[in-house]
């Protein structure tokens, strides 16, 4: 038996512990955010939007980088959307309690965690070797698998929350159930279904490994999507395993770039959805 | 059980008895109908008849079958897997719970209202143009005017003609009730389907949409699930009481509620279970 | 008063309509091909998994005929002999990931118990926003920051002391050998621990709120202190979902690529301490697949370091799921 005098300091103690640590996770995105602006931000010059990746000592930009991310990343998002956006409807509706349901359910959220590395190896060996090289299709190919588990994780949970009542209402006019689903019900979860779509963005623009055998990066301005791709992460792969200070530098301004990208996509997803529910 | 129904009763003699009711012929006409969902068997062996242009309440206690009664009727249970209706339920004469026949067909002619009210997250007018456009291809003027009918009849145009094309959800609990009634009514349909649709309303929108139930008889057969006894009273023509997925009783409402046949009614009607 | 009646804007119910049997639905083929739709893409995610095993499988299937399943326990790594086995890469994704459970842990219970219990009301959400946001800052940037940062931290402040202090002593000074370099084992497990923190602490709060009050409250009731809640209620009541959590971000550790590939060190040596730099099957597939020659056996072996890191992934993740989904049925 303790007596309260030492219940007390013990409670007291973990509390004290407990806000310790919350405090450290704060200060450690704190000083990760630090970080990146100060290497980041002193790089971060007109050059970075107006020049494609040059030699060393040349001064040049992302230019090709930015513009090969946003073009596989959009790719990703129309091949993924509506594959995850219908996959979600299926597990929150016609396909809620069979068999395939249960199944589809588990390998997503499966997908959802799996390495993505091993995205990048599969897709290498699906499309990159067959097809006998590198090119923007394959990462973009890659990044739409990440993006659809994703997509269908949230959908699913967002059409979950929408009452049963308005779908029946609807039914009930004797509507069809591809009219019940696109008028009504996707339109009741659509604050939720955006908020999925934008942290899939927010997943596709900050991956590097599975893009590493599939687009595999290119230091020339390209947009033809059969050859090798730029992208944003690649390049800062690249430059900040690099021994030349100026190419470290632009990595720094990449990551700055990107790292902003992503968290203000994240946060505008989640006060999107908190104002729109 | 024995059912007090009599099959050779004739709810058409019984309400013509009435001073005040012609005869009217059954809209619906209900067989041997069974109800399972699942292994459970849901109800059982129902007869009975929905006459044209009245009012006809069913009653008892709560999982007593008269929801699914009612969600049987529009084919609502066809959106689930597992349940499964067995029997016949003749609308004109042709069985609606039959595979042969579609649901959305079905649904256009025999329209419902749920218990909580269910706007859809659009605008007053596009909650009534949503049913419409289903099934019909109406130039703007028509649906205007549509959309103004079906809101007259449902007795909300005046408090809604100025907030048309504003969101559905920023009325209060009592409106969205009656514009869920004008958006079932403006699909045309014969029968309209209530279900406990003032349970969640305050007193003064349950009497207005009792008062509208009445003004919609006039064109429509209307059949109404409650829990309120008071409620069957005042609006019914015809009650029918179930109990534990039996039909007990079926009568003009005076009769029913003033001099029942079964004991199951009387104990249920004055309180006694349920 | 109805509307004027005039058109077929305002009809009256119940006219002259065709009988019920003879109506034609519309829209029926539209439906069906939504159907087919909605079937067919959740049949899509099904196969993309089974596509994904399979041709990991059928790439790596060549080093697995060469090697055997002496591929697994074979400590060398040897592109010149091409002599290749996963003994390294397996025993670094094992011990790098469990490292970073065992130091997230601690810390997901203390940040959970504060944004659960702690923090007042107003605070949780954007603190607890914060958090999450770790989690989304991309592994690349992790993998610059440990790199450009942390590990020369590790080399000044953290390796030299323990080494000198801990790496004496009998057994345990094993895991503190060799020269103080800033990366290795220890700097990668630390880097992911800081990377899977916010899942597992997510977790950890959603099952503390799924706790019943009352349950809470009757041992409040007998006097207990909130420290007491927690640790005698509130944990034991969630604790299959919080082991499921745990399992959730040793799933994502055992995966993680680009902040290990840059601190690991990616040497293909074995070696017991937390110091030394090491490689795990993430990381040497992501540095040496370049190198690698497509029909090489190094290009098989990888495919079949891969679909070793799969199968581990993929049981560790399922029974994830499986303990969380368990504990909300429950």
């Amino acid at each position: 038996m303790s007596s309260l005098a030492v219940r007390r300091s013990k409670d007291y103690a973990v509390k004290a512990i407990s806000t310790g640590f919350a405090v450290l996770a704060l200060f450690l995105l704190a000083w990760i955010l630090f970080t990146l602006v100060q290497k980041g931000l002193p790089a971060l010059g007109l050059n970075v939007f107006t020049q494609v990746t040059l030699p060393p000592g040349q001064n040049g930009g992302l230019l090709n980088a930015i513009v090969g991310s946003l073009i596989q990343i959009g790719i990703a998002m129309v091949i993924g959307t509506p594959i995850g956006l219908l996959a979600g409807t299926f597990l929150a509706e016609n396909g809620k309690t069979t068999t395939v349901g249960h199944v589809a359910r588990f390998v997503n959220d499966i997908l959802l965690s799996a390495p993505s590395i091993l995205v990048g190896l599969f897709v290498y060996t699906f499309l990159v070797a067959p097809m006998g090289g590198f090119s923007g299709w394959a990462g973009a190919v890659a990044l739409a698998i990440l993006v659809i588990p994703v997509v269908v994780r949230t959908t699913e949970d967002m059409l979950n929350l929408v009452p049963v009542g308005l779908r029946e209402a609807a039914f009930a006019l004797g509507a069809p159930q591809w009219k019940v689903v696109m008028l009504i019900t996707w339109r009741a979860a659509r604050a939720g279904i955006v908020t999925g779509i934008l942290l899939a963005i927010a997943r596709a623009a900050g991956e590097t490994a599975p893009l590493l055998f599939t687009s595999l990066g290119n230091n020339s301005w390209s947009t033809d999507l059969s050859k090798p791709m730029a992208s944003l992460p690649i390049a800062i792969y690249q430059y900040a395993g690099s021994p030349f200070d100026d190419w470290v530098s632009l990595a720094w301004a990449g990551a700055l770039l990107i790292t902003v990208g992503v968290l203000v996509l994240n946060v505008a997803s989640r006060l999107f959805l908190a104002r729109n529910r | 059980m024995t059912s007090a129904v009599d099959p050779t009763f004739n709810l058409s003699s019984s309400v013509a008895a009435r001073p005040d009711a012609p005869p009217a012929p059954a809209k619906i006409k209900v067989e041997n109908l069974q109800f399972y969902y699942g292994s459970n068997h849901a109800l059982r062996n129902i007869n009975f008849e929905v006459p044209e242009k009245r009012v006809t309440a069913m009653i008892g206690p709560s999982g007593c079958g008269k929801s699914t009664l009612l969600r049987i009727f529009n084919r609502m249970y066809d959106l689930y897997p597992g349940q499964r209706a067995e029997g016949a339920v003749l609308y004109d004469g042709v069985n609606i719970v039959g595979k042969e026949l579609d649901p959305t067909i079905v649904r256009t002619r025999i329209g419902m209202v749920f218990q909580k009210p269910t706007p859809f997250p659009m605008s007053i007018y596009d909650n009534i143009a949503f049913g419409v456009k289903l099934h019909e291809k109406l130039n703007k003027a028509q649906m205007d005017e549509r959309v103004e009918w079906c809101l007259r009849k449902a007795a909300i145009w005046d408090e809604t003609k100025d907030r048309l094309h504003t969101s559905a959800l920023g009325m209060s609990g009592g409106q969205q009730q009656r514009l869920c009634i004008a958006r079932t009514i403006a699909v045309r349909p014969e029968v309209i389907l209530l279900d406990e649709p003032t349970s969640a309303l305050d007193p003064i929108s349950t009497s207005k949409i009792e008062d509208l139930i009445d003004e919609l008889k006039q064109e429509f057969t209307i059949v109404i699930v409650t829990h309120n006894m008071q409620q069957a009273a005042r609006c019914a023509d015809i009650t029918a009481f179930f109990y534990l997925g039996e039909l007990i009783e079926v009568a003009p409402s005076d009769v029913i509620f003033t001099n029942p046949k079964e004991i199951k009614t009387r104990d249920y009607i004055t309180g006694r279970f349920g | 008063m109805d509307a004027t009646m005039n058109g077929t804007g305002s009809p009256s119910a119940g006219g002259a309509l065709e009988s019920i049997s003879s109506a034609r639905a519309v829209g029926r083929t539209a439906d069906a091909i939504f159907v087919a739709l909605l079937w067919g893409c959740g049949i899509f995610v099904l196969i993309l998994l089974g596509l994904i095993i399979a041709m990991l499988f059928e790439g790596g299937l060549p080093a697995f005929r060469n090697f055997g399943l002496d591929f697994l326990w074979t400590a060398t790594w040897n592109p010149v002999t091409e002599n290749f086995g996963a003994l390294v890469m397996i025993y670094g994704t094992l011990f790098s990931a469990i490292i970073a459970v065992v130091i997230a842990l601690p810390l997901s219970f203390g940040i959970a118990f504060f944004l659960s219990e702690i923090a007042p009301e107003s605070l949780r959400r954007p603190i607890g926003v914060a958090i999450q946001l770790l989690a989304a800052v991309p592994s690349i940037i992790y993998g610059m920051w440990g790199f450009f940062i942390i590990a020369p931290l590790m080399a000044a402040y953290v390796q030299p002391p323990l080494i000198d202090l801990l790496g004496p002593l009998p057994v345990i000074g094993l895991l503190f050998q060799g020269p103080a370099l800033g990366g290795g084992m220890l700097t990668a497990g630390l880097i992911m621990a800081i990377m899977i923190l916010p899942f597992i602490t997510a977790m950890f709060v959603e099952t503390l709120e799924s706790v019943p009050p009352m349950l809470k409250e009757s041992a409040y009731g007998v006097g207990a202190t909130t420290y007491e809640v927690y640790k005698n209620v509130s944990i034991p009541y969630g604790r299959t979902a919080m082991v499921g959590a745990i399992m959730l971000g040793l799933g994502r550790a055992l995966g993680e690529t680009m902040a290990v590939t840059f601190v690991i060190g990616n040497a293909t040596r074995l070696s017991a301490s937390l110091f030394a730099p090491g490689a795990t099957i993430a990381s040497t597939i992501a540095n040496e697949f370049p190198e690698a020659a497509q029909g090489s056996l190094k290009l098989d072996s990888l495919l079949a370091l891969g679909f070793i890191l799969f199968v581990i992934s993929f049981i560790v993740l399922a029974l994830s799921r499986f303990l969380v989904r368990s504990n909300l049925k429950s």
